[in-house]
C-alpha cells in the first residue's frame, strides 16, 4: 500500500487547467522526484496535496486516510510536512521561534526539546543563530531553517519544493546531502526540482511533468539515461 | 492650568486612542483589512455599560466585564458574518463592507437607544488629585486610563511573545499559507484577533465615556477615526507603533487645544499625520515589507 496516493488530480485556476488528471504514488521510505519545466504544475501538485489549493477533481490518500478535503492546518498533525518554494520562513521571528512554530501541532515539551536538539545537530548553523531574526539569514541558511522547521513536526512524509533554488553549487550539494540523510533516517521524501540532474541522482523513482500531465515515469537511474529526458532536462 | 496638566490630559486621551488603535493595527496585521466598524464597537461597549449600570443597577466593575464580553462576541460575529465570506474578494469590497457594518451598528443603536445623548456615569470612583496648590489637577479617570493602557500593552506584548497563540498570530500576519503549513488554523487566529481587538474596544469605550461623560450612537465614530490615524501615524501593523501613535496624537491634540485653537485642533492633528506620511510613508515605527514575487 502506497504511503501517498494521488489519483486523477485536477486543479484549475479559474478557467485555466493547471493540473489535468495526474496520478502517482509514493511508497514508504522512497525518495520520489517530480521534475519538469517552469509552469509544468509541480508546485500546484504539492499545494494540492498539502491542502493549500482546492482540487477540482481527484483524490489524495495519505496512509490510508482520504485527505482530499482536509484543510492544510490539519494535515501537518497527520504526519506530512511541506517545505514550500522560496523557503517562506517568518522573517520577523527568530530562528528559534520559527522552529517552535514548526512544532505548533505538538504539545509534549520533552519530546519537543529532543526534536529541537536533533534539528540543531543536523543544522549546527541554526543553533549558532537561534536568536537571530530569520530575515537576516543567508539564502542557504533560510533553506536549512525551512527544512528544520518542517522536521520539527516530526513528519513521516516531507514534501520539498525547489530546495536548491537560488543557491550556490556548494550549498546545493549540501542541501541534497541533507535530503539524503533525512531519507536515510526513514522519512519519505517527495521532491520537486528544476535541477533535474541532482533530483534524479538522489531519487528512487521519478515522474516527469509537462503542462499539467505526467509524460514519463520510472526508475530514476533509467530516466537519467533516457534520451528525451537528457535532451529536455539534463542539457545534454 | 499648567503645561504639565495639559500634557497629562493629552497622555490620557492618547492612551484611549492607543487602546483603540491596537484593535485597528492587529486586525490590519492579521487580516490585511481596515475594520472601519471598530469605532462603533466602542460605542456599543459604552451602551452596554450604560444599560447595566443605569437601567439594571449593576456594580460598575461587573458592567465593564459584561461590556467586554458583549464587544468580544460582537467582534467575532462581525468577522464571521461580514468579512469572512470576503476573504478572497478585492480589498475595496472589504473596505466598503466595513463602512456598511459601521453604519449598521450606528443605526441599530439609533433604533434601540434613540438619538438623544445619554449622560454616562463614570465607572471610576477615584477622587481628584490636586498638587502644587491646585496648579496640577489630575482626575481619577486620567490616572486609570494611563495605567490601563500600560497594563494592556505589557499583557499584549507578553501574550504575543510568549504564547503559542501569539506566535501563531505573528506567523499569520507575515505569511498565511506558511502559517497554515505549520498547522496554524488561520480562520481561528483571525477570529481571536477580532476578539482581542473588540474586547479592547470595550475597555476604550468605558474609559472614553468615563472621561467625557456623554453617549450617543455616534460617540464611537470620531475616536475611531482618530485612532485609525494614530495607527497609521505609528505604522499600521505595528503594536508599539499603535502605542506611540496614540499617545503622540492625544498629546498633540490636547496641546493644540490649549495653546493654539480648540477649533483647529483636529486640523492640526491631521496635518501632522500628512507630514509624517510624506516624510516616512510607513509611519513612525512601520517596517517596510518587501513584496514577494
Amino acid at each position: 500500500m502506497a504511503m501517498l496516493e494521488v489519483k486523477d488530480l485536477e486543479v484549475n485556476y479559474g478557467v485555466i487547467k493547471a493540473i489535468k488528471g495526474v496520478s502517482f504514488e509514493v511508497n514508504k521510505g522512497e525518495v520520489i522526484s517530480l521534475i519538469g519545466a517552469n509552469g509544468a504544475g509541480k508546485t500546484s501538485i504539492l499545494h494540492a496535496i498539502s491542502g493549500l489549493l482546492n482540487k477540482t477533481n481527484g483524490t489524495v490518500r495519505f496512509e490510508d486516510t482520504d485527505i482530499t478535503n482536509v484543510p492544510a492546518h490539519r494535515i501537518v498533525a497527520m504526519g506530512m510536512a511541506h517545505v514550500p518554494e522560496g523557503r517562506r520562513v517568518f522573517a520577523q521571528l527568530t530562528v528559534l521561534e520559527n522552529l517552535k512554530l514548526g512544532a505548533y501541532t505538538r504539545n509534549d515539551k520533552n519530546e519537543l526539546e529532543e526534536t529541537l536538539n536533533m534539528v540543531y545537530e543536523r543544522f549546527p548553523r541554526l543553533k549558532e543563530r537561534k536568536n537571530q531574526l530569520a530575515g537576516t539569514l543567508s539564502g542557504g541558511e533560510q533553506q536549512m531553517l525551512a527544512m528544520g522547521r518542517a522536521l520539527m513536526s516530526h513528519p513521516r512524509l516531507i514534501l520539498m519544493d525547489e530546495p536548491s533554488m537560488g543557491l550556490s553549487p556548494i550549498l546545493v550539494e549540501e542541501i541534497f546531502s541533507i535530503i539524503r540523510d533525512i531519507s536515510a533516517e526513514g522519512v519519505t521524501v517527495l521532491l520537486v526540482e528544476q535541477n533535474a540532474k541532482k533530483a534524479l541522482s538522489i531519487a528512487d523513482r521519478a515522474y516527469v511533468l509537462e503542462t499539467g500531465n505526467i509524460t514519463l515515469e520510472g526508475d530514476a537511474k533509467e530516466l537519467m539515461n533516457d534520451e528525451s529526458v537528457k535532451k529536455a532536462y539534463l542539457g545534454e | 492650568m499648567s503645561f504639565l496638566n495639559y500634557f497629562i490630559n493629552g497622555l490620557s486621551l492618547g492612551s484611549v486612542y492607543a487602546i483603540i488603535a491596537l484593535g485597528y493595527t492587529m486586525v490590519y496585521g492579521i487580516a490585511k483589512m481596515l475594520n472601519f466598524a471598530h469605532g462603533d464597537v466602542i460605542m456599543i461597549g459604552g451602551f452596554a455599560v450604560y444599560v447595566c449600570t443605569s437601567s439594571l443597577g449593576m456594580h460598575p466593575l461587573i458592567a465593564v466585564l459584561i461590556s467586554i464580553v458583549v464587544c468580544t462576541v460582537l467582534g467575532i460575529t462581525i468577522e464571521k458574518v461580514a468579512y469572512k465570506p470576503l476573504r478572497k474578494a478585492s480589498p475595496l469590497a472589504v473596505l466598503i463592507t466595513a463602512i456598511g457594518v459601521s453604519y449598521f451598528l450606528q443605526n441599530l443603536a439609533l433604533i434601540i437607544f434613540k438619538s438623544d445623548t445619554k449622560l454616562f456615569t463614570s465607572v471610576i470612583s477615584i477622587p481628584l488629585i490636586s498638587l502644587a496648590d491646585g496648579k496640577l489637577v489630575i482626575t481619577g479617570e486620567t490616572i486609570v486610563t494611563i495605567i490601563a493602557c500600560l497594563i494592556i500593552m505589557v499583557i499584549l506584548t507578553l501574550f504575543i511573545k510568549k504564547t503559542k497563540a501569539g506566535q501563531a498570530m505573528l506567523a499569520v500576519s507575515e505569511d498565511k499559507e506558511a502559517a497554515e503549513l505549520m498547522g496554524v488554523n488561520v480562520n481561528r487566529t483571525i477570529s481571536l484577533t477580532f476578539a482581542i481587538g473588540s474586547g479592547l474596544a470595550a475597555i476604550a469605550g468605558v474609559l472614553l465615556c468615563s472621561a467625557y461623560p456623554t453617549l450617543n450612537p455616534y460617540t464611537g465614530s470620531m475616536p475611531g477615526i482618530k485612532a485609525f490615524v494614530a495607527a497609521v501615524f505609528g505604522g499600521i501593523g505595528s503594536i508599539p507603533g499603535a502605542l506611540v501613535g496614540g499617545l503622540l496624537l492625544g498629546i498633540i491634540e490636547n496641546l493644540s487645544k490649549a495653546y493654539i485653537s480648540s477649533q483647529m485642533a483636529d486640523a492640526i492633528v491631521f496635518s501632522v499625520l500628512i507630514i509624517v506620511l510624506l516624510v516616512k510613508p510607513t509611519g513612525l515605527m512601520g517596517k517596510k515589507m518587501s513584496e514577494k514575487v
